[in-house]
């Protein structure tokens, strides 16, 4: 069976600053990818893409194919685009605060979900359909009258994920969905993702930063930085025996088993959008840098499963080099 | 239940009481407000005239009811018209994309530059001066704030995450407009209109002054001013009735406006 989404040679730019580049991902049926990396390495603006919804002068080029659809998502007009949208693709935001109308019901926002794509016949069926989905979200069947104001921010984060399951989509798209959420909502949010994506057998896009996240929800991740993709594969494989230096360091700062000392972290900061070096984006903060990490590094492995560094850190399962050590 | 600001109340309690007497106007007046009675002419306040008679012996406090009238047919004429083009061009501004939008705020500005009452003193000598006609030039002079404040508005709506899940959610632009857009921006078209609202019956007053407004015989309070200067001197208090009468609707109109704005913007509450 084909991939649901392949993405290939993705880049957004703004002006002259490039803010992604030469993105390729792809996510197989009912696969669940996570996409990481820091704040600014273009996790959103790569989901953003996918869905054609990048602000005005942002530009995306290259290749986004989704299946069942038959164009390019990539630079499609506003009409095929919302044909497409909510019904093959769907997406649920960071903030869950602000991403239902404050002047509508519940019931009404649900139900208009299935009514925009008329995956039901009428507005009886889809306020019936409603009520089931939330019912799948374990939310009482009385919030189907409530205003948005009324409920907690883990209750909307639920609607709205019921809302982008609503007409059972091929991919879904979570941007963050749990950062805005307190440790024992995020739990219960994650595990609704996950059974709402299973069983619609839908495959999973999930953005975070958040490293432990991603191994409770993800079969493979992506790892980003400076808007190039660094690393791939396996979530076992990366987090055990991680190849580029900045999934390495990411992973060393992460680590919390570090009682006796302090935690170590990748120096320096994010360069701002568009400021990324050339050659290898983390030559600047990578302790490994050496004059030949100013040309840009060669993918190595199959895109599903390979890292992009000119001094990847030793396959091994053995204790990992110190940071910082010895090299060249 | 929030405290009632003061400005809501006066404001709302003003407005509620001139919107009363032009209802009871229609039924009862203590005179006919054109009834004219040469015998009583200029005669003061009075138990049987408790507003006193003007100079062809009408009745001052019936012809203020009566015209009580004209102010609020004023008001939702020239409120409406503004409101029925400026919130959907605002929107509109809001929406597409930038040149579109720079275009339909460059002709908004035009429209603001050129002064209301010459509008509508235009439209009144070519149309004939009517009630209707200074209302809708008054009307087509505040389009262009509706506009602007409706502009802002819409582009806030239009960055909220709601806007970008619809769009996520497949839902096409009109729709957006209409089902997201425009429900948000609501109480901003309720503060707008008021203020409008009270702009429009000062308008009103001083095209009737100059008459270019509502004609003889119908009661206005522009108009009744108008009447009163050649007896500013013997008999203010024909000038002084209809100027506080204005001067109240105008306060009451703007107190409402200040007050929606108050109650339906909490960040200002809170800097109070």
């Amino acid at each position: 069976m084909s991939d649901v989404l392949t993405v290939q040679g993705l880049t957004v730019t703004v002006r002259d600053k490039t803010l992604v580049s030469e993105v390729d991902l792809t996510v197989g049926p009912g696969e669940r990818v996570g996409l990481i990396g820091e704040s600014g390495s273009g996790k959103s603006l790569t989901a953003l893409s996918v869905l054609g919804l990048l602000p005005e002068d942002v530009v995306a080029s290259g290749s986004v194919r989704l299946t069942g659809v038959d164009h390019d998502l990539i630079g499609a007009d506003e009409r095929r685009m919302s044909r497409v949208r909510g019904r093959e693709l769907a997406m649920v935001f960071q903030e869950p605060m602000t991403a239902l109308n404050p002047t509508m019901r519940i019931g009404d926002q649900i139900a208009e979900a299935m009514l925009i794509h008329r995956t039901r016949p009428g507005r009886g069926a889809a306020r019936s359909a409603a009520l089931e989905l939330l019912e799948r979200v374990q939310l009482p069947s009385d919030l189907m009258r409530a205003y948005p104001h009324q409920l907690s921010g883990g209750q909307r984060q639920r609607i709205v994920l019921a809302l982008a399951l609503a007409n059972d989509p091929a991919l879904l798209i979570c941007d963050e969905p749990s950062t805005a959420l307190d440790v024992t909502v995020q739990a219960l949010v994650l595990d609704l993702i996950v059974k709402g994506v299973v069983a619609r057998s839908s495959a999973l896009l999930f953005i975070t930063h958040d490293l432990a996240v991603v191994a409770t929800v993800c079969e493979r991740v992506l790892v980003m930085y400076g808007g190039r993709v660094v690393e791939s594969g396996p979530v076992g494989e990366v987090f055990t025996n991680p190849r580029h230096r900045y999934t390495q360091g990411l992973l060393a700062a992460s680590d919390l088993d570090t009682a006796d000392r302090r935690l170590p972290t990748i120096r320096g900061n994010v360069p701002a959008a568009g400021q990324f070096p050339s050659g290898c984006v983390f030559r600047t903060r990578c302790p490994h840098a050496t004059d030949i990490c100013a040309g840009t590094p060669e993918w190595t492995g199959p895109v599903a499963d390979g890292f992009a560094c000119h001094h990847p850190a030793e396959p091994v399962s053995s204790p990992r080099l110190p940071a910082g050590g010895a090299h060249a | 239940m929030r405290r009632l600001n003061p400005s809501l109340v006066a404001g709302g309690v003003i407005v509620g009481i001139i919107v009363l007497m032009a209802l009871v106007s229609f039924i009862w007046t203590p005179y006919d407000a054109t009834f004219v009675d040469p015998s009583i002419r200029l005669a003061k306040p009075s138990w049987e005239h408790w507003f006193g008679t003007d100079k062809f012996g009408r009745d001052v406090l019936s012809q203020i009811m009566v015209g009580s009238r004209t102010t609020l047919f004023v008001g939702v004429v020239a409120v409406g018209v503004a409101a029925v083009i400026g919130v959907p061009l605002g929107i509109l501004a809001a929406m597409v994309r930038r040149w579109p939008s720079e275009f339909i705020m460059r002709a908004n500005d035009l429209v603001l530059a050129f002064p209301a009452l010459l509008l509508a003193i235009m439209f009144g000598a070519v149309f004939g001066a009517s009630t209707l006609t200074a209302m809708i030039a008054i009307g087509i002079a505040s389009v262009p704030s509706f506009a602007r404040v409706i502009r802002s508005g819409a582009l806030q709506v239009m960055r909220t995450e709601y806007v970008l899940a619809a769009r996520a959610a497949g839902r096409q632009p009109w729709p957006i407009a209409v089902r997201h857009v425009l429900p948000n921006v609501t109480s901003l078209i309720t503060v707008q209109a008021s203020v409008s609202f009270a702009i429009a019956v000062l308008a009103e007053a001083a095209l009737s002054f100059l008459g270019f407004g509502t004609p003889p015989p119908t009661p206005s309070w522009g108009r009744m001013l108008q009447e009163s200067q050649e007896f500013l001197f013997s008999a203010p208090r024909l000038a002084i009735f209809p100027g506080v009468a204005i001067a109240i609707a105008v306060l009451g109109f703007n107190l409402l406006g200040d007050g929606l704005r108050d109650r339906f913007d909490p960040k200002l509450e809170d800097r109070r």
